[in-house]
Parts: C-alpha cells; structure tokens; sequence
C-alpha cells in the first residue's frame, strides 16, 4: 500500500485545489443525487467499481466520489473530425447504473455535435464562447482523424469553411487536457489506411501539446469515462505506454485474460467457423484473432454493460486499439503468423512474452497434431 | 431586394459533416437550395487490394450510427461475389440484427437527433404534469413514463437545469420559435420520453448484442455466414433478447408511435412541415427475411406519387453524376463504370442574412456527395420510400399500419408526402419491424431445433474474377455495395448510399435532388435562426459519412455482372 501513499497524498492535494475553482454549477452533485432519488451508497458503489477498473486500492474508492463532486469545475469540448460518430454513439451507451450519464450531465458538456440543439452559427457561437470563457480550463475531446493532405482541405467546418486541422490546433491551444477518443483521432484510424488518401493523421501528430489516446473502434463507454475520472482525480496524465494510451486500460493483452485462453494452453482451436471448437467455444487464433498483440480490457470489461464481445460471440479479435492495425493486422482472419516476432517486440510485460512463445510451440505441436485428426475425420465421414 | 443566402454549417445532431445553405426572398421564403457534404474519407479508395473477408468490418467503418449496415452489406457483397449462400441460420441472424438495429437507430433519431425539432424544452416549464398526464392517455392507451409524479420530476430536473443558466448541449437553440406547435403539456409528455428513451436505447444496444457481441460496430457476421454460435444455441441467450426486445418494442408501441400521432395532431396545419417532399420518385429495396418465404417489405420505385402502381428495379438504370461534386468527369456513368478522383475548389466569400462568410458557388463544383440518378431521375430513398412502394405493392402489412395511421390521426393520404410525413413513415417502419421481429426470433429457434449450422466453408480461387453486388434497406433507405475481386483481392469497391440519393447536388441535367427540391417555397420565420430547415434536413435523417464514397469501378463488363436479387440473405 506504501507505493500509493504519494499518490493518494497527490490526489487529495488536487482535489482540493478544484474545490477551490469557482463551481460552473450551482448546485453540489450531492444535491442532486438526492434529489433524482440516487443514494449516497449507490454513489460509492459506482465510485468503487471506477476504483477497480482502475486498478486501484480501495483506498482511492472516496477520492473518485470527491472527484465526481467536483466534475462540474471542468467543462468539455468534443470535436468531430474524420470519423463515423462511433465513439459517440458508444459514449451514449454508457451506462446501466444511470450515475455515469449524470456525470456527463453535470460536467458541463459546452460543445458536441451530435447532441447539441443549436446548429450553424448559434453552434460556432457556442464553441467559440466555450474556448474562450474557459481558456486553460477545458478538456478536449477529437473524435475522428485530422485530414492534412493539401492543406486539411479535406474537412471544412462553419460557416467561414476552416479545416478541421485549423480547428483542432485552435481548441488545442488554450485546452487543460486533450484525450483522443477512438481510434481515428489516436492514431488515424480507417481513413489513414493505406493509401490515406487525405492523409489522416492521429491528433498528437498534428498539436504540439500532450495527448491521451484512449483508441478502440470504438472505445467502450468505461474507458472514456475512465479516463476522464483519472484526470479528474489527478489532475496529470495517467501513467501511459509508449504509444500514449492509460496503462490502466490498456495494460495487458486481450489474449491475457481472455475466457477462451485456456483452450489456447490446451492447443484446442477453432478450426473453421461453425465447427464444433466454434460451438464449445474454443481459441480463435487460427481464425485470425489479434488478442495476442492487441493490448485493451475488452476480455474484462466487454461492451454494451458487459453483454458481450467479438471474441464471446465466437470473432477474433481484430486489433483495433492498436495503431494501424487496419494495415498492419489484415487479412484479419487470418492469424500473422509472421508477424509473431514483431508483436512480441512490442510487449511491455516479459512475463507474457515467455508464456506466448511457450504456446507458439504449442500451436505447432498442436497443428501436427490436427493432420492426423483431419485424416481420422475424412476415414470416419 | 435580391434574395439573400441563409448558411447553416455545421448541421448539428447529424450523422457526419453537412452545410446547407438556402437563398431567401423578401418574404423570407426559399427560392434555391444547396446541399453540400464538407468531409472526404477515400474509404472505398483504402478497400483496394485487400482480402474480400475484410470488406464487411472495414466498410462498417463508413458509419457508427446505423453500424452494422455497411458490415451485412460489404460481407453480403462478397457472398453475392462468391457464389456463397450462408445457412439459414445466418440469414435469420442477420435480419434479427437488422431489426434490433432498426428498433435502435429509428428511436434514437426521433427523440435525440430529430426530437428538439418538434419539442420545446423550454416550453415544457410551464406545463400542469397533472393536465399533461391526462391527456397521455389520449394519445397511447397505455402511456408509457407519463405518470404526474414522473412528469412533476421531469419538470423539475428540466426547471433546475434552466434556471441555472447553464444549458450545456441546449444552450442557444431556437426555444420559443414560432414554429413549434406543442402546447406546454404536449412538450412535457415529449420531454419525459427523450429521457426515457436514453434508457431505452441502451437496452435496445443490449439487446443488438446479443447476437452481434457489440453496439456500435458488431463483430459477428463473416463471409459465409454468423460466428455467434455459441450465442444462438444458448437459451439464455434467447430468453435475454426475448426479454430486452420486450422492453424496447413496449417502448416504441406506447411512447414513440403516441408522439408521433400527438405531432400528426399539433402540427397537422403547420405550413413548414406540410410541404418537404419536392422530389415525388421513391425507390426502395426488399428486406427483412422472415422466414424461408418471405419478406416484410418488398422493393420497387414509386414513379411522380403516383401509388397506384409500383416499378420493379432497373440496375442499369441507375447512374452517378459529378457535374457539381468536387470530383473530375462531367457525364454520368454507371457505378461500374464510375471514376473517382477528387478535385476540390472550395467555397467563395459572400454575404449572408448573419454577415460575411464563405458560401457555395452553385455554378460550380460544391460537395462531396455525388449525384445518383434512376433512368436520368432524382429519388427519395428511406422509410417514406419503403412505405410508399409497398403501399404501392399492396404489402397488406404495411396498408394496415398505414391505414390506421391515417384513420386515426384524420390526415389523408396526401399527407404522407409531406416532412410529417417522413417522420411518421418512421415510426410506423419501426412499429411494423418491432410487430414481426418476432417472427424472425422464433423462425430461429424453430430452425436450430434440427440445425445448428452457422456457417458454409468456401474457396477464393485465385486465379478467378469475381463481381458481385448487394442491394437491401438500411435505416436511411436503400443501401448497395458492388464489389469486384481479382487475384484473391479486392479490385474494386463501391457503395451507393441512402445519403447520397436524398444529399446530391443538382446534376448536369439541372435535375434537382431531394434535399435541395424539399426545401423549395419553405417560409422561414427568422433567417438568422432557420430551425424550419433543420427539421426538414433531419427528417431525411441524414448520415453523411455514409454518402461520401466514390470508388473505381472501371471496365466491369455487364455481361460479368450477377444480376441476382441480393434478397437471398436476411437482407435489410
């Protein structure tokens, strides 16, 4: 528990400092919670769970309910860029306890096209109001690639036709955090596949400040009010990987905690979809399945309140929080066995890099093992 | 006085990036029109030499609003390619999916995207709840969230935000315009289920993943059939959509169809909303497998309004034109034969009724969106279109949802082609998908109880050339994808999208396309705040990343093409 201490101590200090911002809103959340008939158990409980997914002592479980409280402090400015309105529609998944969507009412959402009444000029009104009432305060948020061939000519946005690389720069400039939500404004995202003819680029590659990648196509809704909290708590970037993403999310393989990795052990693979392996639900490496160089939470956290996720409804794992997978993935139903060597390179954990090599041998001891069985098959049949 | 440019970028609460701009006269009534899509993606472009199993997920990627669409539609694609036909199974899979995404994406598009068009929030302040939730009951025998306790709630909540001067996603809207016909109550009753319906449609994303492992962008559909196996053959599985599919339907049966027959009521003289419908062609595709014979909604063209007769599909009838699409080539071709290759000029400065800005030059190139054209002809794609036709077929299901719509609102039939309209056509697409969804589901569980296959292996051969097409309904109207594939790859990609039949430009020909024609003769009450064009825009439902893809598809010879009516899957 030690190791946390700092940064329990860090956190306080943090959260005291956004009490003392002036309150956007007038009423505490706690008001407000009681009113819409929400108990402060029900509170914590949620304020627990955000604790665990990020992987923190419980210690912090009080501190995320104090952040919460003082959410109202930051307001949020969501950009559109290249994109597909995925993340966002992911985002209004968000989620059963109807706490998560309070949040996102009580932070002050100022800009955010697919939701907002306004539109035209009443909606650029709006954004330039929130940029400049709340210089240095605001969060950012880009959904979507930032075209950049011939001059960002690719995108225009308002009335005055500014390019959505123009925009981002400027919402940039005065922003408190920037996360990039989805895998477009991560890293590119489909429109920056070969051979990105608008040249689409990552937000980090177009601003000079620093930036959170919170990639998936799409993120689920826990990982982008995740990351939120942890900033909200912090006040600084959450600890990240080499390619900027929150460890706490994107800190182990699918392939690590995966429910079907016990058939990956066991050298037991889906040979064909449909077959019998597919209906007792055994591995989906050779079917393609990037789970093992794919780093994300789905295999805990799943989608749409944890209903389901490609690879519990039998579908591998395609790689998508990962940059330029649409590239560097594909075919994605095959599985790259040449490109083992590379995904290893890219682990952070040695640990999982001697348990994988353990099971390559495995999945040619086993791919022996299946000649003999087919043949067994095509004498029976 | 000349006419003076309204200009309305970005259209919010859309789907994607689109500028409308309108020229008004002095009575402030719209002589011209422009539609101009302002994002580029090249996706078709990026589909180029990849493995044809990747077509589906990639080309999923064009939208993550009626996700799903372009998965079935590029993996259906490829089968039509192939010469695959996936199980029956997979087939019943597919349509159930599409239903629940129906159920899903028709829900969200009334209350959150289309909604605060008709509904004013601010209105909804000085309702009496105990009036407003008597009168519930004249609109849906079961009112669903319209209790007096829920709406005094409502009221509040709504009340607290107001007041605090902090109105977040509904700061500096059109509140109070003229336009807005709900009284007090009516606007309550709307409000409550805006809310309500943020609920709903989570479980209506539940419920699509089920079957599809995720909602947006499922990940269970594969050339040759569905991967969900394990999903289908689980009666828990089954029992939970049965239950989610329960809520969600109560929810479209007692709320959204109530509301709509409460607008048919307050905005049934409202001038803005009873014209909207300037291009009277209509085009729709069959859809909905229920079982191995049929199909709820059947496919055709409804020719100058005239419903009382029907057209079968002509593919070689349908051509794109660029003429002012930012792209080169001045004659329509056939998507087959279509070039794309961009060629951008921008807009120029100009006045308009809110000041100096960059505006359309109509006599030159001014969107993204090409300009689709059946037989040298605009048409209307979507749910109007889907009834329509089928009304036209003599579809028995769809004249009596139609029918008793009408029989119970008092509107004639000349009403259905008006924005009203549309956005009833919505409803009542929805109701008439969420009435036989279940007899997909059970058509299902029927079928696995002696067939459990999910899947039919298949062969690309390499040295083989394959074309192949889809063409079936999406929520925004009538959907196609062609594909070619050429040593194991994909050679050419092209989606031709509901978007991009009711967004294009003026053609070559000076044909006009729907959103441009619906916008003609509309009075608005204040240029500066055009909320009568936002709602005639949002009732197309408008999907613009959806309608911007060009692709090459040069040199395909017709007589290669498999002209074979992609209905054999569950197709949407």
């Amino acid at each position: 528990m030690n190791n946390f201490d700092a940064l329990y101590a860090k956190a306080k200090d943090r959260i005291q400092a956004l009490h003392e911002l002036p309150s956007i809103k007038e009423q505490p959340i706690e008001e407000m919670l009681e009113k819409r008939g929400i108990e402060r158990r029900d509170f914590m409980k949620w304020a627990a769970g955000i604790t665990a997914m990020l992987a923190l002592p419980s210690q912090f479980t009080p501190l995320f309910a104090e952040a919460a409280k003082v959410a109202d402090r930051l307001p949020l400015v969501w950009l559109h860029m290249a994109e597909c309105t995925g993340c966002s529609e992911s985002l209004i998944r968000s989620d059963a306890p109807t706490i998560d969507s309070l949040i996102f009412d009580y932070i002050s959402l100022e800009y955010h096209e697919t939701l907002m009444a306004a539109a035209g000029w009443q909606a650029e009104a709006n954004l330039e109001h929130a940029l400049e009432k709340y210089k240095g305060n605001y969060i950012l948020l880009v959904e979507g690639g930032v075209p950049t061939a011939n001059n960002g000519q690719y995108l225009t946005l308002g009335a005055h036709g500014r390019t959505g690389l123009d925009l981002t720069r400027a919402a940039a400039k005065d922003a408190a955090a920037i996360f990039s939500i989805g895998t477009c404004s991560s890293f590119g995202g489909i429109q920056a596949a070969a051979p990105n003819p608008t040249g689409a680029k990552g937000v980090d590659k177009v601003v000079s400040q620093p930036v959170i990648n919170v990639p998936g196509c799409p993120p689920s809704a826990n990982n982008i009010v995740g990351t939120l909290m942890h900033f909200l708590l912090f006040g600084t970037l959450p600890a990240l990987d080499r390619y900027s993403r929150p460890k706490w999310a994107y800190g182990h393989r699918i392939h690590d905690l995966c429910e079907r990795r016990g058939h990956f052990d066991a050298g037991e693979f889906v040979e064909s979809f449909g077959d019998d392996g597919a209906k007792d639900g055994w591995c989906l490496y050779k079917q393609g399945c990037k789970g093992p160089y794919t780093f994300n939470n789905c295999s805990t956290e799943r989608f749409n309140q944890g209903t389901s996720w490609p690879i519990q409804a039998g579908h591998g794992c395609m790689g998508c929080s990962e940059p330029d997978f649409w590239d560097t993935m594909g075919p994605l139903e095959k599985p790259l066995q040449s490109r083992l060597v590379m995904g290893l390179n890219k682990s952070v954990d040695d640990v999982g890099t001697i348990l994988l090599t353990a099971t390559v041998a495995g999945i040619g001891a086993h791919a022996v093992a299946s000649i003999f069985m087919n043949k067994k098959d095509e004498k029976e049949g | 006085m000349s006419n003076r440019r309204v200009v309305i970028d970005p259209i919010t609460r859309i789907e994607g990036h689109l500028r409308i701009e309108v020229e008004v006269d002095d009575n402030n009534v719209v002589q011209k029109a422009y539609s101009s899509s302002t994002l580029w993606r090249g996706i078709e472009l990026i589909l180029k030499g990849r493995d044809p199993r990747d077509a589906g997920l990639m080309a999923q990627r064009i939208c993550g609003v009626c996700t799903y669409s372009h998965y079935k539609a590029g993996v259906e694609a490829v089968e039509n390619a192939l010469g695959v036909e996936a199980p029956y199974n997979a087939k019943l899979v597919r349509s159930l999916l599409n239903a629940s995404l129906y159920m899903h994406d028709h829900v969200v598009h009334f209350y959150h995207l289309h909604g605060l068009d008709w509904v004013d929030i601010v209105s909804a302040l000085s309702a009496d709840p105990k009036k407003a939730s008597e009168l519930a009951f004249k609109y849906a025998d079961l009112p669903i969230a319209t209790g007096t306790d829920e709406l005094t709630a409502v009221q509040k909540r709504v009340k607290e935000f107001v007041d605090k001067g902090q109105l977040g996603p509904f700061a500096n809207a059109y509140w109070g315009n003229g336009t807005y016909k709900f009284s007090p109550e009516q606007n309550l009753i709307a409000v409550s289920h805006y809310l309500k319906a943020l609920e709903v449609q989570r479980v209506a994303a539940q419920m699509f993943a089920i079957f599809g492992a995720k909602q947006p962008h499922p990940q269970s559909l594969v050339v040759g059939g569905v991967t969900c196996v394990r999903d289908i053959l689980s009666p828990t599985r089954l029992a939970q959509w049965l239950e989610k599919y329960k809520i969600v339907k109560d929810f479209i049966d007692r709320a959204y169809q109530a509301d709509i027959v409460m607008a048919a009521e307050a905005y049934g003289t409202e001038e803005s909303v009873l014209g909207g419908v300037g291009v009277k062609n209509f085009l729709a595709a069959e859809g909905f497998q229920l079982n191995r014979t049929e199909h709820l909604f059947q496919g055709g063209i409804v020719k100058g309004g005239d419903i009382s007769q029907a057209f079968d599909i002509d593919d070689l009838k349908i051509e794109e034109d660029v003429t002012h699409a930012w792209y080169k080539g001045t004659k329509p071709l056939q998507p087959w034969d279509g070039v794309t290759d961009p060629d951008y000029t921008g807009f120029v400065d100009g006045d308009t009724v809110n000041g100096e800005a960059k505006i359309i030059d109509e006599n030159a190139k001014y969107t993204w969106v090409k300009a689709p054209r059946y037989d040298g002809e605009a048409m209307e794609v979507g749910p109007l279109s889907c009834l329509l036709v089928n009304y036209a077929r003599g579809n028995k299901k769809v004249q009596a949802e139609v029918g008793a719509f009408l029989e119970r609102t008092g509107l004639p039939v000349a009403a259905l082609f008006t924005t009203l309209g549309r956005t009833a056509a919505r409803m009542l697409q929805t109701k008439l998908i969420s009435d036989n969804a279940i007899t997909i589901f059970n058509s299902l569980v029927e079928n696995i109880k002696t067939d459990d296959s999910t899947y039919t292996k298949f062969e690309i051969d390499n040295d083989k050339e394959y074309v192949g097409r889809f063409i079936g309904e999406v929520p925004r109207g009538t959907l196609s994808h062609w594909v070619r594939i050429k040593n194991g790859l994909i050679e050419n990609y092209q989606a031709v999208v509901p978007t991009t039949w009711n967004a294009g430009p003026v053609d070559g020909n000076g044909v006009v396309g729907p959103y441009e024609a619906s916008l003609v003769g509309l009075k608005i009450e204040d240029p500066t705040k055009p909320l009568e064009v936002l709602r005639i825009i949002h009732s197309f439902d408008p999907c613009m990343s959806c309608s911007v893809h060009v692709m090459d598809m040069k040199g395909v010879e017709l007589s290669e093409f498999k002209v074979n009516p992609m209905s054999s899957g569950a197709s949407c």
